[in-house]
C-alpha cells in the first residue's frame, strides 16, 4: 500500500501538527516539500491539491485532504487501535476532545498565530513587527490560558485524564510562542498550564522535531 | 431518558446551528434561554457550564458540552442511524465532511461573522458600522466563495453529493448575510453557490430554526 504523502513545509505549524499526529499513530509517511518562499503553494500544481493554497495537504490513496485539524481527526479515526489513542475511549470522551480542539481552533489559535505572524512573517516580507498588535493578542491568549489554568487544575489534560488531539493541536504554535517569540512567561506563570506544557512537550514524538 | 438541554439564545448563529442539527437528527430537546441582552452568559451560573461565557452549551445526561461545531459532531455520531446522515457513508467521506467543516470554521466564519457583527450588532449596541472593515471582509469572503463556486460546480454539496454537517454549518451566518445584511449578491452572483444556498436553506429542518432569527 502506498505511503501517506504529506505536502507541506517543515517549519509550518499546521504541517508539524500533522507530522506529530502521524508519528503518534505510528504511521509511515513521505514528506513532499512545498517551498513557501518560492511561492509553490500558489502554483497550479499545488492548488490542484488544495484550492486554498495553504499547507499541508495529504494524499492517502484516492483521498486528498487538507485543513490540518481535519487531517488529524481522519488519522486518529482511521488508525484507531494503533499507536497512541488520541480520541478518548467513548463517545462522551471523544466529544470533549472535539470541544477542546474547537477551543484551540477558535479561541487559542487566532491570537497565538497572529503573534507568530507579526514576529516571524512580517519581517521576512520586509515589514516591521507591530508591537501593539502583538500586545493586544498576548492579552487575548492570556485570557484563554486563564481558563486553561482552571481546567488543568482539575484535569491532567484538556479533554480529561488522557492525552488527546486537543493537547496535540496546541504543540506547534505554543512551541514557537515560547522559543521564537519570547512569550514563554504566559505559560510558565501559570502553574497547571506549565505542568501540562512540560508534559506534552516532552513526549518522545514531540522532542524529535 | 431526559431530553438534551440546549442553553442558548434565539438569535445566536451558533445556537441555531445546534438546533438545526437536532432537527435533522430527529432528537428531542429542551431549550433554556440564556438572555445575552441581560448578560446572563457572563454570570457564574452559566460560566459553570461554559467558562468561555458564550452560547450554546448542551447537557446530555452527565455530559456538558460547548463549542457548536463539537456539539454537531457529537450529535451526528451519537445519533448515527436516525434522522439525516450528516457524516457521509465511508471514512473518506467523513474526512471530507471534516475538511469542509474546518474550511467553514477557519476561512468562511471569520469574515462573515465580522460583516454580520458590524452591520447587525454594533449599531444595536450604540456604535457605528465600520464600513472599511465590512468592505475588507466582503473581499475576503468573496475569495472564499470563489473557491466554493469551483467546488460546487463539481459537487452537489461541499463534501460530496450528500448533505452533511459541512453544509449545515454555513446556514445561520449565511441566513443573516442574505436576509438581514443586504449582502445577498455575494451568494446570488455565483451560480453554483446560489443553487447550493437555495437547496440547503429550503430544508424544512432549517426553515423551522430560521423563524427564531427574524431581524427587525
Amino acid at each position: 500500500m502506498a505511503m501517506i504523502k504529506v505536502h507541506g513545509h517543515h517549519l509550518s505549524t499546521a504541517t508539524r501538527l500533522v507530522l506529530c499526529c502521524l508519528e503518534e499513530k505510528q504511521v509511515d509517511y513521505e514528506l513532499a516539500f512545498v517551498d513557501l518562499s518560492a511561492g509553490d503553494h500558489k502554483q497550479p500544481q499545488y492548488l490542484a491539491l488544495n484550492p486554498f493554497g495553504v499547507v499541508p495537504s495529504i494524499q492517502d490513496g484516492d483521498l486528498t485532504l487538507f485543513e490540518s485539524r481535519a487531517v488529524i481527526k481522519y488519522l486518529a479515526t482511521k488508525y484507531r487501535g494503533q499507536g497512541t489513542e488520541l480520541l478518548g475511549n467513548n463517545v462522551s470522551e471523544q466529544a470533549l476532545v472535539d470541544q477542546w480542539c474547537e477551543v484551540e481552533g477558535q479561541s487559542f489559535n487566532p491570537p497565538a498565530s497572529t503573534i507568530l505572524f507579526q514576529t516571524f512573517v512580517v519581517p521576512i516580507k520586509g515589514g516591521r513587527t507591530d508591537e501593539a498588535v502583538v500586545k493586544m493578542n498576548v492579552e487575548k491568549v492570556v485570557k484563554v490560558l486563564d481558563i486553561y489554568e482552571e481546567r488543568l487544575s482539575k484535569s491532567k489534560y484538556l479533554a480529561g485524564d488522557f492525552f488527546s488531539l486537543a493537547d496535540l493541536q496546541h504543540l506547534p504554535c505554543t512551541e514557537y510562542l515560547i522559543n521564537g517569540c519570547g512569550k514563554g512567561d504566559v505559560i510558565s506563570s501559570r502553574k497547571h498550564v506549565k505542568a501540562w506544557w512540560k508534559d506534552i512537550s516532552s513526549r518522545p514524538v514531540e522532542e524529535s522535531h | 431518558m431526559a431530553a438534551i438541554k440546549v442553553h442558548g439564545f434565539h438569535a445566536s448563529t451558533a445556537t441555531n446551528m445546534v438546533l438545526c442539527c437536532l432537527n435533522e437528527k430527529q432528537v428531542e430537546y429542551d431549550f433554556v434561554l440564556v438572555d445575552l441582552l441581560t448578560g446572563a452568559h457572563k454570570k457564574p451560573q452559566y460560566l459553570a457550564l461554559n467558562p468561555f461565557g458564550v452560547v450554546p452549551t448542551i447537557q446530555d445526561g452527565d455530559l456538558t458540552l460547548f463549542e457548536s461545531r463539537a456539539i454537531l459532531r457529537y450529535l451526528a455520531q451519537k445519533f448515527k442511524g436516525q434522522g439525516t446522515d450528516l457524516l457521509g457513508s465511508t471514512l473518506s467521506e467523513e474526512a471530507l465532511v471534516y475538511q469542509w467543516c474546518e474550511v467553514e470554521g477557519q476561512s468562511f466564519n471569520p469574515p462573515v461573522s465580522t460583516i454580520v457583527s458590524q452591520i447587525l450588532v454594533v449599531p444595536r449596541r450604540g456604535g457605528s458600522t465600520d464600513e472599511a472593515a465590512v468592505e475588507m471582509n466582503i473581499e475576503k469572503l468573496g475569495k472564499v466563495l470563489d473557491i466554493y463556486e469551483e467546488r460546487l460546480s463539481k459537487s452537489k454539496y461541499l463534501a460530496g453529493d450528500f448533505f452533511s454537517l459541512a453544509d449545515l454549518q454555513h446556514l445561520p451566518h449565511t441566513h443573516y448575510l442574505v436576509n438581514a445584511c443586504g449582502k445577498g449578491d455575494l451568494i446570488s452572483s455565483r451560480k453554483h453557490v446560489n443553487a447550493w444556498w437555495e437547496d440547503i436553506s429550503s430544508r424544512p429542518t432549517w426553515q423551522k430554526v430560521a423563524e427564531n432569527m427574524k431581524v427587525n
